[in-house]
Formats: C-alpha cells, sequence, structure tokens
C-alpha cells in the first residue's frame, strides 16, 4: 500500500459512482482545480459502502468535482493517517475537513 | 483464596456495570464500529460522572490523588469497564482516566514538576517507547537504538515501531542502548519531547485493530539533555521490565471483560436461534462450545485473580502474571471465536462487536509479550534458571 493516494481522479458522476464497490474503504475529494477538498471514509455503519458515501458527496457537492477512492478495511487508522499525511504535505488540512477536524488528530513527518 | 468481591468491591463493580450500560453503550451505538473515541462533549459529561463515583483517575497512586483502591480491586473493575464493543483498547473510552506511564512516577522532583503532574492533571499525554523492528520480546538485546555521550547529554539515533500514542503525546519514555557491551545493563531510558529536533513519527503502521493505530518512529541525531535521563544510566532495562510485567494483569483482566460478554451474547442467542426445529441451546455441540467458554472465562478469571492478589500483597508475582497473561489472552480468543461460530453468518458482520473483538483478542495474544514469551517465563519458574 502506498502512503499516499495518488491514482488519477474520476469525474464525481452518478455514472462513476454507481460502478463503486460497496465495500468499505477510503477517498478523497478535489476540486476542479485538482486540490483535495475533503477526506472520508466508508465506515461500518455506511449503507453501500464507498458506493453511499460518494453518493452522498456527489448530493450534496453536485458537478465539478473529482474523486478517488481506496479499498480498505482499516479505514479508521487510514483515514486519520491520509488526513495527517495531507497537514505534513501542505501545513492544513482539506478545506471541508478543516471545518470539523477530528478532536485528537497526531503528527506525522513522514519521510 | 478467595475471589468472591467483598460487598465493597461488589458495589463499585454494580456501579461501573451501570455505568456501561447506560452511558457506554447507548453512545457507542451510534458510533462507528471501529470508533475508538467518543465526541468530545460526551466523554467531558462523562468524566463528570466517573469523578461523581470517585474513581476517576483510576490508575493514578493514592498518594498522587487517585482513588483508594487495591490491584485485585483494580482488577474486577477492569473486567467491567472492557464489556463493550471498544472495551478491549479503550474501556469506557478513557473517562475513568488514565495515570500516564507507570515508569514517570519513578522520575525526580524536576521531571516530575515537568511531566509526572502535567500528565496526572490530562495537560499531557505520552508514549511507552520500547519495542524496535529487531524485535520487542527481548529488549535487553532486541534493543538497537542508541545513545551517545555529547554535550552534557544524549545524541539518540535508531528506530522504534507499534508505539501507540507517539503522534499525539507530547513526550514519551524512550528506551536506548547507552552501553554496547553490557547487553541488559546497557540500556538508559529517557524522557523526549515531542517537539525535539531529530524526533519523526514516520508512519502509521496499519494492523488488525483498525481503532486505535501504533507508529513508527525514527531518531535522528536527537539531543536530549542529562535532565531527561529517566532513574540511572545503564539501568533502564529493569525500568522496562518492571512495567511489562505489572502490565499484564490488567491487560489480562481486559480480555476477560471482552469474553465475558462475547459469551453474555453467545448464550442469549442460542437460547433464542432455531434451526432445524431446535434452538441452538438444545444441540450438545453448541452446549459444549459454551461450556468451553465457561471454562476458559473461568480459568483466565482465577489466574488472574491470583497474580492481583499476590502483587496487592508485595509478594513476586512475576510468573501469576505470566499465567494471567497467558491463559486471558489465548482463552478470550477462543471464546470470541467460539461466540462468532455460535452467531453463524451474523457473528461475522459488524453490526455485531464479535468481529472486532475477534481481530484486537488476536493481537493480544502476541501485545505485552507473545505467548510463548510467557511459557518461557512460566517454564524457567517450573525448572529452575539454571535450565536456561
Amino acid at each position: 500500500m502506498k502512503l499516499r493516494l495518488d491514482k488519477p481522479w474520476t469525474a464525481l458522476t452518478a455514472e462513476n459512482v454507481a460502478r463503486l464497490p460497496g465495500q468499505l474503504g477510503v477517498y478523497q475529494i478535489a476540486d476542479a482545480d485538482g486540490i483535495i477538498v475533503h477526506i472520508g471514509y466508508a465506515g461500518g455503519r455506511s449503507r453501500l459502502g464507498l458506493r453511499s458515501e460518494l453518493q452522498s458527496e456527489l448530493d450534496a457537492r453536485g458537478a465539478g468535482y473529482g474523486f478517488r477512492v481506496e479499498v480498505n478495511m482499516q479505514y479508521a487508522s487510514r483515514y486519520l493517517e491520509l488526513l495527517m499525511l495531507h497537514r505534513a504535505d501542505t501545513g492544513a488540512l482539506p478545506r471541508d475537513n478543516a471545518a470539523s477536524p477530528p478532536a485528537r488528530l497526531g503528527r506525522l513527518s513522514p519521510r | 483464596m478467595d475471589f468472591e468481591p467483598s460487598a465493597e468491591q461488589q458495589m463499585l463493580i454494580d456501579n461501573v456495570r451501570r455505568f456501561v450500560r447506560e452511558e457506554i453503550l447507548p453512545l457507542e451505538a451510534k458510533l462507528d464500529p471501529d470508533a475508538a473515541e467518543l465526541d468530545p462533549a460526551d466523554h467531558a459529561r462523562l468524566v463528570e460522572k466517573t469523578k461523581a463515583m470517585g474513581l476517576y483517575g483510576i490508575d493514578i497512586p493514592h498518594e498522587f490523588g487517585g482513588p483508594d483502591i487495591d490491584i485485585v480491586t483494580r482488577t474486577l473493575l477492569a473486567i467491567e469497564m472492557a464489556q463493550h464493543r471498544a472495551g478491549l483498547y479503550a474501556p469506557c473510552y478513557g473517562t475513568f482516566g488514565g495515570a500516564g506511564l507507570a515508569q514517570i512516577f519513578e522520575a525526580n522532583e524536576d521531571q516530575k514538576e515537568r511531566y509526572l503532574y502535567p500528565t496526572l492533571r490530562g495537560e499531557k499525554k505520552a508514549f511507552f517507547g520500547l519495542t524496535e523492528p529487531s524485535g520487542g520480546s527481548d529488549p535487553a538485546r532486541a534493543i538497537r537504538t542508541r545513545a551517545e555521550r555529547k554535550d552534557n547529554g544524549w545524541v539518540i539515533n535508531g528506530s522504534k515501531i507499534f508505539i501507540s500514542g507517539a503522534d499525539r503525546a507530547q513526550y514519551g519514555i524512550v528506551f536506548a542502548r547507552t552501553d554496547a557491551s553490557k547487553g541488559r545493563g546497557g540500556i538508559t531510558c529517557f524522557i523526549v519531547d515531542h517537539d525535539t529536533p531529530g524526533f519523526h513519527v514516520r508512519r502509521v503502521v496499519h494492523t488488525l485493530r483498525s481503532s486505535s493505530y501504533a507508529t513508527e518512529l525514527e531518531f535522528k541525531d536527537c539531543w536530549v539533555s542529562d535532565h531527561q535521563v529517566l532513574g540511572e544510566v545503564n539501568k533502564g532495562f529493569a525500568v522496562a521490565n518492571d512495567r511489562l510485567t505489572r502490565q499484564r494483569i490488567p491487560y489480562a483482566a481486559a480480555c476477560i471483560g471482552v469474553a465475558i460478554a462475547a459469551h453474555e451474547m453467545a448464550i442469549e442467542w442460542a437460547k433464542m436461534r432455531e434451526t432445524f426445529g431446535a434452538r441452538l441451546a438444545e444441540r450438545q455441540a453448541i452446549q459444549w462450545m459454551l461450556v468451553d467458554n465457561e471454562l476458559d472465562i473461568r480459568t483466565a478469571r482465577l489466574f488472574t485473580l491470583q497474580a492481583a492478589e499476590k502483587a496487592r500483597r508485595g509478594l513476586p508475582f512475576r510468573t501469576e502474571a505470566a499465567i494471567a497473561k497467558l491463559t486471558a489472552s489465548e482463552g478470550g480468543w477462543r471464546v470470541v471465536d467460539r461466540s462468532m461460530q455460535i452467531h453463524g453468518g451474523m457473528g461475522m458482520t459488524k453490526d455485531l462487536p464479535l468481529e472486532r473483538w475477534y481481530r484486537e483478542m488476536r493481537i493480544r495474544r502476541v501485545g505485552e509479550g507473545p505467548s510463548e514469551v510467557q511459557r518461557m517465563l512460566i517454564a524457567r519458574e517450573i525448572l529452575g534458571t539454571s535450565a536456561r
């Protein structure tokens, strides 16, 4: 498993979301410029895993965004890791995560 | 020894049991199945309740302001506190407070002012940096992180792995080799602040336990002053070893708590579920699984309370702690496994806590000294040290 998600972005559309698996995992949302605006996860209480979570993202955001996913049963620790990595790489959390950050997010200094 | 709780112990047990059922379980039902933390507002509210119960700071020695309970009572309460989904690694989500690391109570007065008291006030958190990529069960030989004298202090170089909480801690207790020629007599314990130049939390180590993760650390020309030596130079192994022995009792108790919760679920399900025209509870195959659960739980409980009682009386309890840890982690894992089997397909789902307990209980057979090391310790006792 690579430390950072580096798959190409897929357009956040109903057609692409419908192709997603129902498994659990993590995802990132980027704006039209490819800037990560949100990191999220599909956890054990999600209705249809990544598919239903990304559908919720599409419903809330509308067109103009991209996404990428990683199927991962360790979604809870992977989600926090991605947030810490993003903060280490850019100095801040993604815009939407910064609005309601996890209570006690740790610090990473990745190589 | 009679391990029936006294009236006072039973009252405390009942209070904690009620707390778990009335406060923890309803909140937990709304959380992600792998959650390790409550919402901060809920956490703060429940901390006020544990304070009102007189049990906040449950692991803090009485002379430092903790509740006046002995280790046997603490063990009985630990069994109760673990009886929920997150209970194995986050009993009651930390609402009974923490004492920090036991070793920090050995600190000198200056270090107590800088580390112990802020930790007891909840202002600082610590990590325990012992295990290395070269091994964790045999720290005397496996520690390769080294500290060398320089400028009235020490320069630490090396790495640690499977370290919990290092990314959130304000300081850590780090073991490093200060004399390569002396084996266990060449290890020193240092207090390292998280913002010390050269200290890095390099990555999250993902394991079966998704809820609260471990990390990998790197020390790269990390200089600390002599004031950061905890205890005496070259006597750090005793500090580590004492902690590892003491830790095995509550570690075992949490395994028992989860096993009890899984077993109760299995009994309930067996009485209710019908297959081929009869309830599961009427099937001998199921009855025997439940009996084996009962035996594993009772065995682990007796051995764990025996270890706690010897510790309470100030007697050597190293072997008893090893037996407790071994029986509780191995037996507890079997109980969860059988309980899943009794539940069938539902037992595998995240709808029930069994799958999380199964994953986390698997780690318990390795954490705090794997079963094989516990057996080795017990064998030494049986055979005498000359057989080593």
